[in-house]
């Protein structure tokens, strides 16, 4: 774990760990959490192992039935159902927010292996999606052939796009920037490729870029 | 017709029993129905498909060195990391694990062999042949390339409409058949076939592990078959199951995957666990502490793994709140693998651990699984989820599990027991650096694979952008490969040099206090000359003492009689010995059997469907030629099995081997059906395009029929067994009972005939299967009861003799209840179907 907390700066344009949203924020909190707990508890296991060779009488005097019913049992279930509950607490936090939905709504449609992006007004862009930043935004997923998954790590969790069915993504960028997008569903020959770019500009910015490619909308499907 | 035992010199009795169960050289050999040799068998096996897995492993490495490596095109990149993960889940570690079990299990539970002789036989070849189709299409260029969990639509025939997904369908479910047959063996084996005095509460903790991985197989794998069946029916006759215009959707196969996938993942850890449940006290000189402790856990395990399967699909939409359920699952899961592990550890502190090559490796495991445990939990916490999901934290997370939780502690097994397989002592020059080589190299490709993920790094991409700083993590994890993959070349190589040039020794090399080592090393066919009577608990015996009197015969069955093949059978909880198992001799029919399914397997692959029917039908041929030959034509009564002890043949006793089995396949097959009912639910509740324009409404008339033909059979078949064990003949309502199963099949077959064109809707294709379905059971019941009819005129039944029937009576009640559920699920559906139209 040690290796990982020296080598996250400066990591990139789909790093999980710059988070530029509230939800990826959220996320990334838990991952350092974890991994600071996780590296705590992988070195407590590793002493106790240690101390049964070296220190043998030591383990013996605390009793081998309890330390089973401790190490195995209380303190296991005391840390996990801290962690379900926090994790559960900034889930419930991140999707709280989208029990209404977004003023604005861009429908993603992804197929082999190209992702679309539909606008309120009609106009379409590909691989390309703009957002606003500092206001929530729904991405209406769906699938025109296989299974995709929309992911932009910088901005929320990952979501899959399944055809037949509809989910949604809130997204709330918090500033303007450039970000990337993958999918991560394996979808065949072109699913490394299938990459998108994700703008997020100022308000203004943003309704003048609607407005511009408003005129060529028709040309943006291929 | 029972000769009356003598007692023999060592040598004698080695002599007769040798040439009772020994293998026969020459082509002969594939006759072999041995545990020893067809475990051996199983184990080399799977460490060559270890080696080809390894190699893919190694291409998918060199394609990711770095972001402009152009080694493979992407068509050839999927056909490469589906096969690793076929092949390292399907054809290595099962295998593996299966083989382990078969070499090892009667020799720990102190019996002559496994329950089902032939029926290891037949599992082992249809585990070669069908890896062999694997094999074939990769070198063919066909090689199934969806990824190894297969997600439809990618893998229906619209986006696959090559026959590489048919190859991964119908190939690994023909593997399949020897990891279900495997399943009932171990279980029955466990069960019934111990030596005397073994009560449960004796069984060396290995056999509780066996048992219990053994029960998750039962119930894991039929959910992936029936899921593959489907998708072949898809693919094959258009049947739209996972079709989201028509009715179907993919999130059912997403389901019936996983419901097995996840146990999967503690089916392969398990068994590796009891082997170091096996190795950790040998080497403190201490037994197990907390054995009670580790039963329980893996009871809870075996639970907790079925209920968890939602975890690889928290992307696909499922509301939060039922996520949080299966985390909250998922999470628990890691208590009883803590259970064990300070188990473990406290019974290394009890006692004055000495060091040797398997503790090395175990200290590997330890490291390692620790590590894929704690990214184990993080996974399984929804919000994180969402980031690492698909990602190569995830591909990092799966190898510190599987490779931590199985490779390793199976190196480690492999040294341990590798004495026992050849008699010879390790050298151990190459042991440790091989450790070393495969640990460092292990964790330089898979640790900072972590960081990888959470850098974005999607799996199962075979480019990825220079700009996300990925290129010198990827060349870290290529390099990490290498020096792994040099030291699992060492790995070998110390162990051909083992094999060859490893000291011999007398008798259990490392002082274990378990049976296996009670027998001379390497073991005889036959494993012990008399079967020992038990005393204490399994890990508490003293095989040198031990060993040298059974050799000497002073056990039970030191002798041989009518050329039978005898172990004892036992009373399930007590261990007190209730039956003497006459085990069947060697064979060809199990190789024919397997053929004649590859043969079916080939007819299915090159869509001869004609031709199917006929290889399936020689395929039931053959294996009703497996029962030529068992039993016997008058009755035996009890026989002396030595010690002043005596016990009736099998086949005269209430609950011998077979009836166990009978009842097993059973569970199994309910497990598949209730996969199926709750598919028919799951896409009523949610798949898109419902209503069906159509819907399946059986006809009433020909429903209610079936019933009573149904319950007819049943009673018939109950009435049978009755008449019989009253010394009256049950001939006639045999017969009354097969045309009672014959009818209720026929009407079946007439009730999915006038389904509705069931390639309109997911609705209608599941009303043709669940009636195929029901038919086939009752056109199998009729077999049963046709074969009772057989045994009957060929004298092998008598009041003492109604085992057949009894076999049968199982059957004959599991289609009348299952046909009865069938039945009324097809009237829900087809309400629930009507209904759906109504509602808005």
């Amino acid at each position: 774990m040690a290796g990982c907390l020296v080598l996250s700066a400066c990591s990139g344009p789909l790093s999980v760990l710059e988070p530029e949203s509230a939800s990826a924020r959220n996320a990334t909190t838990l991952w350092w959490v974890m991994a600071y707990a996780g590296t705590g508890i992988f070195m407590a296991t590793a002493s106790v192992l240690v101390l049964a060779v070296v220190r043998p009488s030591w383990l013996r005097a605390f009793g081998e039935a309890r330390l089973i019913l401790w190490g195995g049992l209380v303190i296991p279930l005391v840390l996990l159902a801290g962690l379900v509950a926090a994790a559960f607490a900034l889930g419930e936090r991140g999707i709280a927010a989208a029990r209404e939905p977004a003023a604005l709504r861009i429908e993603a449609v992804a197929r082999q292996w190209i992702w679309q992006f539909r606008y309120p007004g009609g106009h379409v862009t590909t691989n390309l999606l703009h957002l606003p930043a500092g206001r929530d935004v729904d991405i209406v997923l769906t699938s025109e052939d296989v299974i995709h998954s929309f992911w932009v790590p910088r901005l929320a969790g990952k979501l899959d796009a399944i055809p037949g069915h509809t989910n949604i993504l809130r997204l709330h960028a918090d500033r303007a920037g450039k970000y990337g997008g993958v999918c991560t569903e394996y979808c065949g020959i072109g699913h490394a490729p299938m990459r998108f770019d994700v703008e997020v500009h100022e308000e203004e910015a943003f309704r003048r870029i609607l407005a511009s490619e408003a005129a060529t909308a028709g040309e943006g499907g291929e | 017709m029972s000769a009356r035992p003598t007692r023999q010199t060592p040598l004698r009795l080695h002599r007769e029993l040798a040439a009772l169960w020994d293998t026969p050289a020459g082509w002969r050999r594939l006759s072999a129905v041995n545990h020893t040799v067809l475990g051996k068998r199983f184990i080399l096996a799977a460490f060559f498909f270890f080696a080809v897995g390894g190699l893919l492993a190694m291409l998918i490495r060199v394609q990711l060195a770095t972001s402009s490596t152009a080694f493979v095109g992407p068509e050839a990149y999927g056909q490469i990391f589906t096969m690793h993960g076929t092949v390292m889940m399907f054809l290595f570690a099962i295998p593996m694990f299966e083989g382990f079990a078969i070499y090892l299990l009667p020799k720990l539970l102190g019996a002559r062999d496994l329950a089902f002789p032939r029926l290891t036989a037949y599992g082992f070849w249809c585990y070669i042949f069908g890896a062999s189709i694997l094999l074939l299409a990769m070198v063919a260029g066909v090689a199934p390339d969806s990824g190894w969990f297969m997600y439809t639509p990618l893998s229906s025939s619209t986006y696959s409409p090559g026959i590489n997904a048919d190859v991964w369908l119908l190939g690994i479910t023909f593997v399949e058949i020897s990891a279900l047959s495997a399943a009932i063996e171990i279980t029955v084996s466990v069960l019934k076939v111990r030596a005397p005095g073994m009560s449960l509460a004796r069984m060396p903790i290995m056999a509780w592990y066996l048992l219990v991985t053994a029960l998750m197989m039962l119930f894991g794998f039929p959910p992936l078959i029936l899921g593959s069946i489907l998708l072949e029916l898809e693919r094959a006759a258009d049947l739209p199951f996972f079709d989201p215009l028509r009715g179907g959707d993919s999130l059912l196969w997403q389901h019936l995957f996983w419901l097995f996938g996840h146990p999967e993942v503690y089916i392969i850890f398990l068994p590796a666990a009891g082997a170091i449940s096996m190795m950790i006290p040998t080497f403190a000189r201490h037994e197990l502490i907390g054995y009670r402790a580790i039963i329980v856990a893996l009871i809870a395990m075996a639970f907790l793994s079925f209920g968890l399967w939602v975890h690889h699909m928290f992307t696909v939409g499922i509301p939060h709140l039922a996520l949080a359920f299966f985390s909250a699952a998922s999470g628990l899961v890691a208590i009883p693998t803590a259970v064990q592990i300070f188990a473990w550890i406290a019974t290394l502190a009890a006692g004055r651990p000495r060091f040797d090559v398997p503790m090395l490796y175990l200290g590997g495991f330890f490291f390692i699984f620790v590590i894929g445990g704690l990214t184990g939990v993080m996974l399984a916490m929804v919000p994180f989820n969402w980031q690492a999901h698909d990602t190569h934290f995830v591909v990092a997370h799966l190898h510190y599990v599987l490779v931590g939780g199985f490779v390793f502690p199976m190196m480690a097994a492999a040294y341990y027991w590798l004495p026992h397989f050849t008699g010879r002592r390790a050298e151990h020059r190459l042991s440790k650096p091989a450790f070393w080589a495969i640990f460092l190299g292990f964790n330089l490709t898979f640790f900072h694979m972590h960081l990888t993920g959470l850098r974005g790094m999607p799996r199962r991409v075979d480019t990825y952008p220079v700009e996300a700083r990925l290129d010198w993590l990827n060349l870290l994890s290529s390099v990490g490969s290498f020096v792994m993959i040099i030291g699992f070349a060492l790995f070998v190589i110390d162990l051909v040099v083992q094999m060859r040039f490893g000291q011999r020794f007398r008798r259990n090399p490392w002082a274990a206090r378990t049976l296996e080592w009670a027998m001379p090393t390497p073991p005889t066919s036959y494993a012990f000359a008399s079967l020992p009577h038990i005393t204490e608990r399994g890990d508490r015996l003293a095989p040198d003492a031990e060993g040298a009197r059974l050799a000497g015969g002073h056990g039970y069955l030191g002798f041989t009689r009518n050329g039978w093949m005898e172990t004892l059978g036992v009373d399930m909880t007590s261990g007190r010995p209730d039956q003497l198992i006459v085990l069947p001799r060697q064979s060809f029919l199990p190789l024919w059997s397997g053929l004649l399914t590859a043969a079916f397997v080939l007819c299915l692959l090159a869509k001869l469907y004609w031709l199917s029917l006929f290889a399936f039908a020689a395929i039931v041929v053959s294996l009703l030629a497996w029962t030529g030959g068992t039993g016997a034509r008058q009755d035996t009564g009890a026989l002396p099995i030595g010690k002043g002890a005596s016990a009736r043949p099998h086949w005269e006793t209430a609950t011998p081997p077979s009836w166990w089995a009978m009842v097993l396949a059973c569970a199994a097959e309910a497990t598949l059906f209730s996969s199926l009912l709750f598919g028919g639910l799951f896409l009523w509740l949610v798949a898109p395009a419902w209503p069906p324009p159509q819907p399946a409404m059986p006809d009433p008339l020909l429903a209610a029929a079936c019933l009573v033909l149904m319950l007819l059979a049943a009673l018939l078949g109950r009435d049978a067994v009755r008449a019989l064990t009253r010394g009256g003949p049950p001939a006639l309502r045999l017969a009354l009972c097969a045309g009672a199963h014959g009818g209720a099949a026929l009407l079946f077959a007439l009730m999915a005939a006038s389904v509705p064109v069931p390639t309109t809707h997911a609705h209608n294709a599941t009303a043709l299967v669940l009636f195929a379905l029901c038919g086939l059971r009752a056109g199998f019941g009729a077999l049963l009861a046709g074969y009772g009819l057989w045994r009957e005129r060929a004298g092998y039944l008598s009041p003492v003799r109604s085992l057949d029937l009894r076999i049968g009576r199982i059957w004959h009640d599991y289609a009348a209840a299952t046909g009865i559920v069938g039945i009324g699920a097809a009237f829900v559906f087809a309400w629930l179907a009507s209904s759906a139209g109504a509602a808005p």
